[in-house]
């Protein structure tokens, strides 16, 4: 039997689900304080109240142009995703549905390059852009950052797809569907939230990426990362800048995931309930 | 459409121009400080006046940077034309064949007007391989009215035994005012470059003529409990996190009596419009013990060219410009002379307009002066660098060992145990690395 929800419980629950939000979004919330600081506030110590000056943004915006690294970002982000969502569907469709005695163990291969330091692969990987001539080139970013996110990506997708039931798949078959049918217009519709969630998880993984995007790059294909890291000194200080550049850099995904947060829920306690 | 000759004319000029009006495009690394992002505001100068040669910048944070470029130069990348590296790197580049040298910067360049000090870091069998954007070295920046208070009067040239005098007098408490504000936050860079340079002066050296490491001896002894004891008398709470910025923050707060660090600082500290003592600050040249050498650094980042680029001629004709008397007097016509990039030419400090906008200036010239990368400590040693060893090693070692000595001054280990403990580190990355 459920146990009665009372106001108070309820309220009690509102009031720390409030607080825990607040904790996590707060780092965020002082970076966007600090923006609106002087440098010489900034590093005063902490305070929730800024003078409201615009002047870091003013500054970042004469030192360095926005608007490149931005497109930069977009374009990686969105083309890392497409291009794992377009081998991640196929590799979580055939283990969720034609599982082997090896499906396990190649997910958990595929799950354990994630454990492997980046920096430990950076010379090979470097050499290899070098020898191709990927190195500052968007495409090359798109690749790497699709095979970066591509263990997540089938991860995810391959629990969505373990959700819906196989029954469904076979009375398609029987009904004729062939197998791109049967990928199209019968798995993808039902996985439609798994999807979205995954996709835009991706989006914001690639993104925030820095190690790759800052060490593969110069100026051709630099993106907001590299704006931001363009703005720490090692002599002077640069807090309110650093913090106006964040704040130019994280708008945007921040209000993608803003506007798409109902999205990302169901995607999230997708299957949860049967 | 008639073809006049006028336009015909224009047309085979067109033409025959054509293949010299090729922009190349130099790629630029630089380090993000306010003389670096001062030059990217006036580059119009150098493309008005070479208009075939295009700039791009790619600004990034120091460690980033030097990995950077280490990885590029290294592999041969050739992402770079020009890149900004320090004095530790040009020595070890240069040896490896990494580096143009730098032999056609022009007969107007004046390389004999670069400060001794400065060159003799960045050159090699007697080579340029970078040229001086700006050159710092370290000094006592104190608080006079404090230091008066105190009922002391700062020499021109303290010893170690004044300062901490100085320090223990000068510290209130209860006003949250520290006697002395010092680095203790862990890298290479950060307070290995301190003590380093301070252990120079108590007549310490990493290594011995055959690599050994020495830090079993009493002159590390002497260094690193003096600091270490200075530091908890006199200096902040929570040192051990504080670096550079942090340490300037504290002073531009009236937070610190004393501040020994880079000559760079000097301009942040007197600058009213950051720093709430800006107008009682006094400068004096960095400590010693009386046996030969102060406690003083030398640092340069310098612009140099990767061997291998493709285009050497027109990167050295932007190091010329960037690195020229012509371009201190641009900074000094658009931005004043206090704005200079300082501490790479001797005709600067000779300049009574820069004289008089920068009361630090002699102070900043006897402090380079003071420091000789090429013997840096009071013992003989097998390597150059002040404040560091220019070996390819030190960036790893350099780290651990400032590891080592910040948690000695958190009270987390001994000055004994800290000393064991760098010491067993020095010995097994040296022989790893083949030294002995």
């Amino acid at each position: 039997m459920a146990r009665a929800v009372t106001p108070a419980r309820k309220a009690g629950m509102t009031i720390l689900a409030w607080l825990v939000a607040l904790l996590i979004f707060f780092p965020i919330l002082y970076t966007i304080i600090t923006s609106f600081k002087t440098e010489g506030e900034a590093a005063a110590g902490f305070s929730l109240i800024p003078s409201g000056t615009i002047e870091s943004y003013i500054e970042v915006f004469s030192q360095r142009d926005y608007f490149k690294p931005f497109f930069n970002s977009v374009i990686i982000s969105v083309g890392s995703t497409i291009l794992a969502l377009l081998v991640a569907v196929p590799a979580a469709w055939a283990m969720a549905f034609s599982p082997t005695k090896r499906t396990r163990d190649v997910l958990m291969w595929m799950l354990s390059t994630k454990m492997m330091p980046a920096a430990g692969v950076l010379v090979p990987m470097y050499l290899i852009f070098l020898n191709t001539g990927m190195l500052d080139k968007l495409h090359g970013l798109v690749l790497i950052l699709t095979l970066v996110n591509l263990p997540i990506v089938v991860w995810m997708l391959y629990t969505y797809f373990k959700e819906i039931p196989v029954d469904i798949l076979e009375a398609a078959r029987m009904d004729g569907a062939t197998l791109p049918k049967e990928l199209i217009y019968v798995l993808l519709p039902m996985a439609v939230p798994g999807i979205a969630s995954t996709l835009l998880l991706n989006i914001i993984l690639a993104w925030n990426e820095a190690f790759w995007t800052i060490r593969l790059t110069a100026v051709e294909a630099a993106p907001l990362t590299a704006f931001i890291a363009s703005f720490s000194s090692p002599q002077g200080q640069f807090l309110a800048k650093l913090s106006a550049a964040s704040t130019l850099a994280i708008a945007p995904i921040l209000l993608l995931g803003w506007f798409s947060q109902k999205q990302l829920v169901r995607g999230l306690t997708f299957g949860a309930v049967k | 459409m008639k073809f006049t000759p006028l336009f015909l004319g224009a047309l085979a000029m067109g033409i025959s121009t054509a293949p010299f009006a090729q922009t190349t495009t130099l790629t630029i690394a630089t380090v993000n400080n306010g003389d670096m992002v001062r030059m990217q505001g006036l580059t119009a100068d150098f493309t008005t006046a070479n208009p075939d040669i295009a700039l791009q910048w790619v600004t990034l944070e120091e460690n980033v940077l030097r990995e950077r470029v280490t990885t590029d130069v290294a592999t041969k990348g050739g992402q770079f034309d020009v890149m900004t590296i320090g004095t530790y790197e040009v020595p070890i580049w240069a040896k490896n064949g990494w580096l143009v040298p730098l032999d056609n910067l022009g007969a107007d360049y004046d390389v004999d007007d670069l400060l001794p000090a400065i060159r003799g870091g960045l050159s090699m069998d007697g080579k340029l391989y970078a040229a001086p954007f700006y050159g710092e070295s370290s000094f006592v920046m104190y608080r006079t009215d404090l230091m008066e208070k105190a009922g002391l009067t700062m020499p021109d040239a303290p010893t170690w035994d004044f300062i901490a005098e100085a320090a223990r007098a000068m510290t209130d408490r209860a006003n949250d005012i520290n006697g002395i504000c010092l680095r203790g936050k862990a890298g290479w860079g950060e307070n290995t470059a301190f003590i380093t340079a301070m252990s120079n002066s108590f007549g310490a050296r990493w290594f011995d003529e055959t690599w050994h490491p020495q830090f079993d001896q009493p002159e590390w002894k002497n260094t690193l409990q003096f600091y270490v004891d200075l530091m908890t008398e006199a200096g902040p709470v929570g040192a051990s996190s504080n670096g550079f910025n942090e340490n300037l923050t504290l002073f531009q707060q009236g937070k610190c009596g004393m501040w020994i660090d880079a000559t760079v600082a000097a301009s942040f500290v007197t600058n009213p419009a950051e720093s709430t003592v800006a107008d009682k600050v006094g400068f004096a040249l960095a400590p010693d013990t009386g046996m030969g050498k102060r406690g003083n650094w030398l640092w340069a980042w310098s612009l140099a060219i990767p061997a291998g680029s493709q285009k050497v001629e027109a990167a050295e004709k932007f190091i010329a410009w960037a690195t020229s008397k012509a371009y201190l007097e641009i900074v000094a016509a658009k931005e004043g002379w206090a704005n200079v990039p300082p501490g790479t030419r001797t005709s600067l400090y000779a300049n009574p307009e820069y004289q008089a906008a920068a009361p630090f200036a002699k102070m900043t010239l006897e402090s380079i002066n003071a420091a000789d990368p090429n013997s840096p400590t009071v013992k003989p040693v097998p390597y150059t660098g002040v404040q560091f060893v220019a070996i390819p090693e030190f960036q790893g070692l350099g780290t651990t060992v400032g590891q080592i000595f910040s948690a000695a001054l958190a009270g987390q280990t001994s000055v004994d145990d800290a000393l064991a403990q760098a010491q067993q580190a020095a010995d097994r990355e040296m022989q790893a690395g083949g030294y002995y």
